[in-house]
């Protein structure tokens, strides 16, 4: 097991490397980003002495190294638009995010686990193919324009909820959340709704076709045979059974959400990283893009190698599979 | 669904009735050819958008900026009728739709095509040579889907700015990955196959081998693929469009009409962003659900 988990983070690290990399040169071999810092009437010697001032005339290798000591001391530069650190511009905004997807992923359970229970158990009722039907459609619903209709529906005709910012925020342990508060939860519910929907139809579809291989199993028809009541087999004996996938897939899913956060926190002003990265992109704001990028590649690195490790304790072929190659 | 006896007939005309075979199955599929008729359409309308559409929407000549926003079935300042309505500068909405679903469908045309051609290509050589080169390739790929797909593309667009050949960019880097994935299965499974080693036997050079013998019979599951990476790929050319990072404003494809009907929902106007979306939506249902009929067709489990 050890043997699996080191050279699972061994990999982890070296993808990581790449990603730097990646960004990097993407950065600065495509585009000088003298360019944009001087003005535009800087002479040759201006510009050379502006390149010196932020290291751009030594050898790309070494400029690379410096990059990457000064990320690995959390310095990524100091945004060109707030003037202050972009890492800390970052992690300011990121519990928003997190907060938003966590909320999704615990909306595409509430609702994606009964539904999804509800077609495995009754594949052939209309309702069932009705929840069926329905959740194909999610699948092709642009989770954008499903922003706009939720915002159109329940904030402009109806006027049920409102559609920007987070709402009232309550500090527990020195973060903020909006959850805590009536007023915070009326604000995340369409978002967490928007980004939760490709994830309702994902979850349905797991639980529904785990239900129906789980029904015929013999251990069900054991337990029928045996007496017990059907509300016990079902929630008890179907269910557990059927969680064990619904949960990786979830776990692994959680890095498209913080992924996909930028485009609900963009139709919703939902202030998280995502919408931090499209203003960036916006202004050129590079240090907080970069280190959006590289913070971001991490965390999706980070969830990899949890569900990896999880699976290799749950699933002992996996573990050593991965040990031999 | 019976096939028809491979040995009894010669390999051409064998290739031509399983065609058929399998195209009257889809045929006789309600949904599937419902919605195959359904794409066939868009795409109609999307090719031929400038000669069917009522009005050219980026001729400022025709434009009235007094018909902005004006609600669907409206008549202009000078007599048209806009059926589904104007947007924010008096464009007819349904001639903006349909240049672009033409935009739309191109973007995704074009890198399906370039991405397929680069997956397939180191799909098939990673499957055939396998050893190191196959490490590598896959390496590569398997390093790339461990990351969401939106996050690659946000990423290249990040990186190198924005524009219709980025995002063409973005959507080859990020296609290429599952078209290999694909081709490379399947070209591990066919490579052992007797037609192969008769074919090495007879000493064939391994390109000639690779392109005559094994593509063509690799060729099915990556089809499948491709049908659902298309959608797929229409619908993160919207969602970059929407973010702004996509085609220029002034080419709009639907995410950009979408974006900019957006800031008219807050007043009431909704038709703006609903129309464009609806296209959107139709569009990409269509191929999907025609894909999803396709890839039970070709599945050999689901047979008889």
């Amino acid at each position: 097991m050890l043997v699996y988990v080191m050279n699972r983070l061994f990999q982890s690290v070296a993808i990581l490397m790449i990603m730097t990399l990646i960004v990097f040169f993407g950065l600065n071999v495509i585009g000088n980003p003298i360019d944009i810092m001087v003005p535009p009437d800087c002479g040759f010697d201006c510009r050379a002495a502006a390149e010196a001032a932020f290291g751009l005339d030594r050898p790309i290798h070494e400029q690379y190294f410096i990059f990457l000591s000064r990320m690995l001391g959390g310095d990524f530069g100091n945004s060109f638009v707030f003037g202050l650190p972009a890492l800390d511009l970052i992690l300011s905004r990121m519990v928003a995010t997190l907060e938003l997807a966590f909320s999704a992923m615990l909306l595409a359970v509430v609702i994606g686990l009964p539904l999804g229970l509800w077609a495995g158990l009754y594949p052939e009722s209309v309702s069932g193919r009705s929840i069926t039907a329905l959740s194909i459609l999610g699948f092709s619903l642009p989770s954008f324009w499903v922003g706009i209709m939720l915002i159109m529906i329940f904030a402009v005709e109806l006027g049920w909820l409102p559609v920007t910012g987070r709402g009232e925020t309550r500090t527990i342990f020195g973060v903020e959340l909006s959850i805590l508060t009536l007023d915070g939860w009326s604000h995340i519910f369409l978002p967490a709704l928007n980004l939760a929907l490709l994830k309702i139809s994902l979850t349905i579809r797991l639980v529904q076709s785990g239900v129906r291989e789980t029904i015929g199993m013999d251990y069900i028809k054991f337990a029928r045979a045996k007496g017990l009541s059907r509300n016990r087999i079902i929630f008890v004996h179907v269910l557990k059974n059927v969680m064990i996938p619904v949960v990786t897939v979830l776990g692994m899913e959680l890095g498209t959400m913080i992924a996909f956060a930028v485009v609900t926190e963009t139709i919703f002003s939902w202030p998280g990283m995502g919408k931090l990265l499209i203003d960036a992109i916006n202004l050129l704001d590079r240090p907080v893009i970069v280190a959006y990028l590289v913070i971001v590649s991490m965390m999706f690195i980070l969830i990899n190698l949890t569900v990896d490790i999880i699976c290799g304790f749950l699933n002992p072929r996996i573990r050593l599979d991965g040990s031999r190659s | 669904m019976s096939l028809v006896e491979p040995t009894a007939i010669a390999p051409a005309e064998h290739d031509r009735s399983r065609l058929r075979v399998f195209l009257s199955a889809l045929i006789a599929d309600r949904i599937a050819s419902v919605s195959l008729i359904i794409f066939l359409c868009i795409a109609f309308v999307a090719v031929f958008a400038p000669w069917i559409a009522p009005t050219d929407p980026y001729d400022l000549v025709t434009l009235n900026i007094l018909d902005n926003r004006l609600p669907p079935g409206s008549v202009g300042m000078d007599g048209t009728v806009y059926w589904l309505g104007t947007d924010g500068q008096g464009r007819d909405l349904l001639s903006a739709i349909m240049y672009g679903l033409r935009v739309s469908l191109l973007v995704a045309f074009v890198s399906g095509v370039i991405g397929l051609a680069i997956g397939l290509s180191l799909g098939l050589l990673s499957g055939y040579v396998g050893g190191r080169t196959d490490t590598v390739i896959m390496r590569i790929v398997d390093l790339q889907l461990s990351f969401p797909t939106i996050f690659i593309a946000l990423l290249i667009l990040a990186l190198f700015g924005r524009g219709v050949d980025k995002v063409i960019i973005a959507l080859i880097i990020v296609q290429w990955a599952y078209y290999c994935r694909a081709a490379r299965a399947a070209a591990m499974v066919e490579s052992r196959k007797e037609y192969i080693e008769a074919a090495q036997a007879l000493k064939l050079g391994p390109v000639r081998i690779i392109l005559r013998h094994l593509l063509p019979n690799c060729l099915p599951p990556v089809l499948v693929v491709a049908t659902i990476q298309i959608a797929a790929s229409i619908a993160i050319e919207a969602t970059l469009s929407f973010l702004g990072l996509g085609v220029p404003p002034t080419e709009p494809s639907l995410g950009r009409l979408i974006s900019n009907g957006f800031q008219f929902t807050m007043s009431g106007q909704h038709w703006i962003s609903v129309f464009p979306g609806l296209a959107l939506l139709i569009t990409i249902a269509s191929i999907n659900l025609v894909g999803d009929r396709v890839r039970d067709l070709l599945n050999p489990r689901l047979q008889r």
